[in-house]
């Protein structure tokens, strides 16, 4: 008998399976849990559910085209990502951002890192059990996001920074709503503190959850709140200045425990220096160019090739019969299909079909097309004869432009050989790229180093020893984003 | 529970990433290979068979203290490089504020070199990851398994001679063909400039 109730109570380990389709695990997150009861005993996760593979992808792009990629990461603060981006390739290129590109880099970014914040808070106490903070959170985020559309027309995916800049340039118009969001917000900071920050669930749920020391965290790998949290003041906004980040003044907020509470704390404070670094640059931000001055490196503004691409300018096109080989290169790029001619004899336009486009400009290997300026409409031999007028300076300008537009487009701009790893501050952690380039116009190799991934990995050491519906808050504090983690 | 906020002034400098690469090549003359220098970041090429010795001198003395394992990864040199693959360990100190990378060459034949997890802890899911996309073997490694694909994955697709996209995406799926039927009847909408 005594035997019987003894097998009866036997306790053993059960196997729990939790995600991918998990509301709590922020994406396809899956862990396989082994609890002894209530308590985890190991924890395994599994990840790679979403990966696309940006770094083959960005073997096979140039340094341009694969801009876009970045903001596919890490799509809740995909701002930072591009900037991260950029800076590491501008480095690579050898090339300076001007000032005024610098400042807005940098409000973009705390931008970025605000709307972030604001939607780990949401999640990471709805997941815990505090509702109402979702619904504030959303109502801060819309008005980010709102702004980011009035600057670039994107909410998510932006692209806004570029190699060497930005875009376009700020309107006086967004800098002045966007000052009333910096005075609006810290007293919207507060009210979410009200609701949560003296909280006795939200304590219990938090304070000594997830306690990693600062030695271990460093050993980890851990950056960003999650690393800050636990008394380590490692920044690379500070460590290495990128932006203007040396310009303003800020402080790095650190936690003391290392639990869950205080990384909460940590990103609570950098709401409000993050709010701070936005004014400053308001106040700061200098007048001058949004883009560099590298026309191997950065695509001309469209107005240097104005005089030679726009329609109204009736610009004529003319084959030179005694240059032109028939190789048949610009009769594949005209969108008209306005040249015709057989193979190795030379090619003619029909003048009536021509677009004046200059796609069969660039292409030319022979530099056997000519430019006539004001000669739509005429006859084949009045623009034979023109041709031979030397062309003026204005148009000569443009022409070379349009050429190197055409080669930095087709081919990529050319980096230097070697290699460099640079990283930047992105809300989650350091984001790191790694590149190796062989000279070409696509890197050799593309490393990303994303901080997600990095987190994820320590999960098992957050939640071992702690209660099931603990993992639910490691998950939250260490701010995961699975398109960043797999990439 | 307090949080504070604290201001930080840069207190040392450290060492200059030549004197880090020149202090590894006195302590460890044979197994240093080159030096290289690009835009101010030193790498040192060292031989792998002594790698776990390297990692462990730069994380253990005091005056380099290199805490911080920012990135691990591998490159694929297929063609271009004798030997094939190398090991880049992206090093930082969070004390001194310096920084180095080490690069260990691993040859085609036996692409496998020693853990550093016993090191630095985060270096795990990064030599996963490793392997998965390189089939570079981390000896000693607690939980060698791919990461980010599927288990009976075949191939390892950051090696340069994988190939980008799939030969026979057709007859794998079905769908493909629709789409590329559906695209060619829409060619028309196409804009062309």
């Amino acid at each position: 008998m005594e035997q019987q109730v003894e097998r009866i109570f036997e306790t053993r380990e059960l196997n729990v399976n939790m995600g991918p389709q998990h509301p709590a695990t922020h994406g396809v997150l899956r862990l396989v849990l082994d609890i002894d009861g209530e308590t985890i005993v190991k924890v395994t996760p599994y990840v790679g559910y979403l990966h696309r593979g940006i770094e083959k992808l960005g073997e096979s792009l140039t340094y341009f085209q694969a801009l876009p990629l970045t903001d596919r990461m890490d799509y809740i603060a995909s701002m930072s990502n591009n900037i991260g981006y950029c800076v590491a390739v501008e480095k690579l290129f050898d090339i300076e951002p001007p000032e005024r590109a610098k400042f807005i880099r940098t409000i973009v970014g705390e931008m970025s890192r605000i709307s972030n914040h604001l939607l780990w808070l949401a999640t990471h106490a709805l997941d815990i059990g505090a509702m109402t903070v979702f619904l504030y959170c959303f109502r801060e985020r819309e008005w980010i996001l709102e702004l980011f559309e009035k600057i670039c027309g994107a909410r998510l995916t932006v692209t806004y920074p570029r190699i060497g800049g930005v875009k376009n340039d700020v309107s006086q118009e967004f800098l002045d709503s966007l000052y009333k969001f910096t005075e609006e917000f810290p007293s919207r900071i507060l009210e979410y503190e009200t609701l949560i920050d003296q909280n006795r669930i939200w304590l219990k749920r938090t304070i000594g959850i997830g306690v990693i020391s600062a030695e271990e965290a460093i050993n980890w790998g851990l950056t960003g709140p999650t690393l800050r949290g636990s008394g380590v003041a490692y920044d690379i906004r500070k460590h290495m200045p990128y932006d203007a980040y040396d310009k303003v003044d800020f402080e790095v907020p650190v936690g003391i425990e290392g639990d869950t509470y205080d990384r909460y704390r940590c990103r609570m404070l950098e709401f409000r220096q993050s709010n701070n670094i936005i004014r400053q640059c308001i106040e700061k931000l200098p007048p001058g160019p949004v883009m560099a001055d590298a026309p191997k490196f950065t695509l001309h503004p469209k107005d240097a090739m104005f005089p030679v691409t726009h329609p109204t300018k009736e610009h004529a096109f003319y084959i030179d019969e005694k240059v032109c080989k028939g190789c048949g290169m610009c009769l594949r790029a005209c969108p008209a299909k306005a040249i015709f001619g057989e193979k190795k004899k030379p090619h003619k336009i029909k003048q009536e079909l021509c677009l004046s486009c200059a796609n069969c400009y660039v292409t030319c290997k022979f530099k056997s097309l000519k430019i006539v300026p004001g000669g739509k409409g005429l006859s084949d031999e009045k623009l034979a004869e023109l041709a031979k007028a030397p062309l003026s300076e204005e148009i000569k300008k443009a022409t070379e432009h349009l050429v190197e537009h055409f080669n930095f487009v087709k081919k990529g701009a050319r980096a230097p050989e070697g290699e460099l790893y640079v990283a930047t501050e992105v809300p989650k952690g350091e984001l790191g790229f790694y590149f190796v380039s062989d000279g070409s116009g696509k890197p050799y190799r593309m490393r990303l180093r994303s901080p997600s991934f990095i987190h994820a990995g320590a999960l098992p050491r957050l939640c071992v020893g702690h209660l099931v519906a603990d993992v639910i808050a490691n998950i939250g504090t260490i701010d995961l984003v699975l398109g960043e983690c797999d990439r | 529970m307090a949080v504070r906020l604290i201001k930080m002034v840069p207190i040392h400098k450290g060492l200059e990433p030549t004197e880090i690469a020149e202090k590894i090549k006195e302590t460890f003359p044979d197994d240093v290979v080159e030096i290289t220098n690009f835009r101010d970041q030193v790498s040192v090429i060292v031989k792998k068979d002594r790698i776990l010795k390297i990692c462990r001198y730069l994380h253990d003395e005091p005056a380099l203290c290199f805490d911080h394992l920012q990135d691990l990864c591998g490159v694929d040199y297929h063609g271009k490089k004798e030997p094939r693959f190398e090991v880049v360990y992206n090093l930082y100190s969070i004390r001194y504020r310096h920084k180095i990378r080490v690069r260990a060459q691993v040859t085609a034949d036996d692409p496998s070199i020693k853990t550093v997890t016993s090191i630095w802890a985060g270096a795990d899911w990064h030599e996963r990851e490793c392997f998965d996309m390189f089939g570079i073997v981390f000896k000693e490694h607690p939980d060698l398994r791919r990461i980010l694909l599927p288990e009976d994955w075949e191939g390892h697709p950051l090696r340069k001679d994988y190939p980008l996209k799939g030969p026979e995406l057709e007859k794998d799926w079905p769908g493909f063909v629709e789409v590329l039927n559906r695209s060619k009847e829409l060619e028309e909408f196409v804009w062309k400039g």
